[in-house]
């Protein structure tokens, strides 16, 4: 029974809130508060159901259309007006300027590519690693190209033969122009794995 | 070229990953014993003597006399002393300091348990204040941390490099150290597993931990017996795949990402003999003496199949064997998953020695299709 006790002490308390309550309502608060209908704001600041769905609806419509144009504005800076990217095919002077069965380093620094003589065929290989794009570097007394960031090294040819890259490296399409000059053209590239080395513009017979 | 004495030499030989990492993948099972057989060996081998103060003071004289040792050799003061590796010394003194302080600990709790008596931890006989012990103690370390920093800074400047030319990647390029393991690991696996499969396998696998780890005890305190085998698989991830890595990473790797023993001289020349050799060439024309059939999925087929009895089979025996009673504990899910991950973590140290013992590639080949596995 002791448990009891505070109980009716808190009632009368609570009964003195709810009338300090329902004093400052007025008339409306007399009912029972289960019948009492839902109280909507009126006066000035009321706000009918409709018009604040409206200004949602116009709220969202313009967030909406504003993402939509630097949506817009970024997939256009995608396609800039003008390139500023090297041209991606040069001349690279007379099939006998190359050295047969040396590789020329001439234009690794300013087209990323060595051009390499055989006897017979001259061709074209990117100086960029096909395991994550460093450069590797050409290593005459052991005849391969041997990249310092994982170890991969290339044969002469440009195929994979050690350490983690898992396809060789990639051959441009090399011509010959009217005047007899190499034509080095970069957008076209030949892979070994897809059985494009022989195709007759991955390398000249010289 | 002069002569190396005997030690230089053998260190030099035995620090080579192909040697090292084995032996220390044989010793790591008796130091931290992930199962009770192991741990009765350990017992009776007394490596448990490494977690006294007897042991930390042996650690600490063998690898302070190996480095002063070391630092009479001009090779090796060149590499260690470099501006970005000597927190990698400081790291390798640090780990091994708190390795050793929290087995201690673990060690002390164990022998308590053992005579029915509650964790240090429990024990509330020494209660520390928070203010003023512990803040007192935290601004202490606050000061002594800058201090650090700015002889750190002072001391060590940083290495400036020439301007970056994309013609010309530093050779040996070096990763963030923090980063070494990784780069280790792009070395015997495809970009795609390690750069981007294994990674997300690691966050899903530490994310997963409180779930497969359903071992009440060793909560809030310090032990090794109650959870030898979660304490083990984590100084596995931590000590071999992590720590070592980054210090094989720094401290051996040199030119053209050769091997370099401690006491060599980093000669861009260095020539090893690492011709790569599939495990379908091996199938087909070493065993089978012919050429590779042109069907991918045939020339394929052999690396498939072991794929799929490592990922396939294996856990099966393992539930069988070796794991009947952590099969037990976990349940079929739990253990599925656990054993799944500790399968791909152990695919590295297999991937290592397959390309250094037999040059072994790609267990599964297809460049066509950038799949390798």
């Amino acid at each position: 029974m002791s448990d009891d006790k505070p109980g009716p002490g808190r009632t009368p308390e609570k009964k003195e809130e709810g009338a300090a309550v329902t004093a400052g309502t007025g008339s409306a608060a007399a009912k029972k508060v289960a019948s009492q209908p839902i109280v909507r704001p009126s006066g000035p600041d009321r706000v009918p159901r409709r018009t604040l769905v409206a200004w949602l609806a116009i709220g969202w419509l313009a967030f909406g259309a504003s993402m939509a144009a630097y949506g817009a504005m970024f997939v256009r800076f995608l396609f800039p007006n003008v390139l500023f990217e090297p041209k991606q095919s040069f001349l690279a002077g007379f099939p006998d300027e190359y050295v047969v069965g040396a590789v020329s380093e001439r234009w690794k620094v300013s087209q990323a590519v060595w051009i390499v003589r055989d006897t017979e065929t001259l061709y074209v290989l990117s100086t960029v690693c096909t395991h994550l794009g460093c450069t590797p570097n050409w290593l005459e007394n052991e005849g391969k190209f041997k990249c310092p960031c994982h170890g991969s090294g290339f044969y002469k040819t440009g195929i994979n033969f050690e350490g983690p890259a898992p396809r060789p490296l990639e051959r441009f399409r090399v011509a010959l122009t009217d005047s007899g000059e190499i034509l080095v053209d970069k957008t076209k590239k030949f892979q070994q794995e897809k059985g494009e080395w022989t195709q007759p513009e991955s390398f000249l017979a010289v | 070229m002069e002569e190396l004495s005997w030690p230089k030499h053998l260190i030099n030989v035995l620090s080579n990953p192909k040697y090292l990492f084995p032996l220390l993948l044989g010793l790591f099972v008796f130091i931290f014993p992930p199962t009770d057989r192991l741990h009765r060996i350990h017992l009776r081998l007394r490596l448990d003597r490494l977690w006294t103060n007897a042991g930390g003071v042996f650690l600490l004289v063998l690898f302070l006399s190996f480095f002063l040792f070391g630092l009479t050799d001009p090779n090796f003061r060149l590499i260690v002393t470099k501006a970005d590796n000597v927190p990698i010394v400081g790291l390798i003194f640090l780990v091994t300091f708190f390795l050793w302080f929290s087995m201690k600990q673990a060690l002390e709790n164990d022998r308590r348990m053992a005579d029915g008596k509650k964790p240090i931890e429990a024990d509330d006989k020494d209660p520390v204040l928070v203010w003023p012990d512990l803040v007192y103690g935290e601004f202490i370390a606050m000061i002594v941390c800058t201090i650090l920093l700015i002889v750190w800074s002072i001391v060590l400047t940083a290495p400036l490099e020439q301007p970056a030319n994309p013609a010309v990647s530093p050779n040996p390029s070096k990763a963030p150290w923090y980063f070494l393991g990784l780069q280790e690991m792009l070395v015997y696996f495809d970009p795609w597993i390690a750069g981007v499969v294994f990674p997300t396998v690691i966050i899903i696998g530490i994310m997963a931990i409180p779930y497969l780890d359903n071992n009440k005890k060793g909560c809030g305190y310090y032990s090794f017996a109650d959870r030898k085998m979660a304490v083990s698989v984590f100084m596995f991830f931590w000590l071999v795949l992590w720590i070592f890595l980054i210090v094989v990473g720094t401290f051996l790797r040199g030119p053209n990402w050769n091997f370099f023993g401690p006491f060599e001289v980093w000669k861009i020349s260095k020539l090893e003999a690492l011709t790569n050799v599939n495990l379908s060439e091996l199938i087909y024309m070493k065993l089978l003496n012919r050429r590779l059939p042109d069907n991918i999925l045939v020339r394929e087929m052999g690396g498939f199949l072991v794929i799929l009895g490592y990922f396939g089979v294996l856990p099966l025996i393992l539930m069988k064997t070796l794991f009947r009673k952590l099969h037990q504990d976990l349940g079929n899910v739990r253990f599925s998953f656990f054993t799944i991950m500790l399968l791909m973590s152990f695919s590295l140290p297999i991937k290592m020695m397959l390309r250094w013992f037999f040059n072994i590639k790609y267990i599964v080949a297809i460049p066509e299709y950038f799949f390798n596995i």
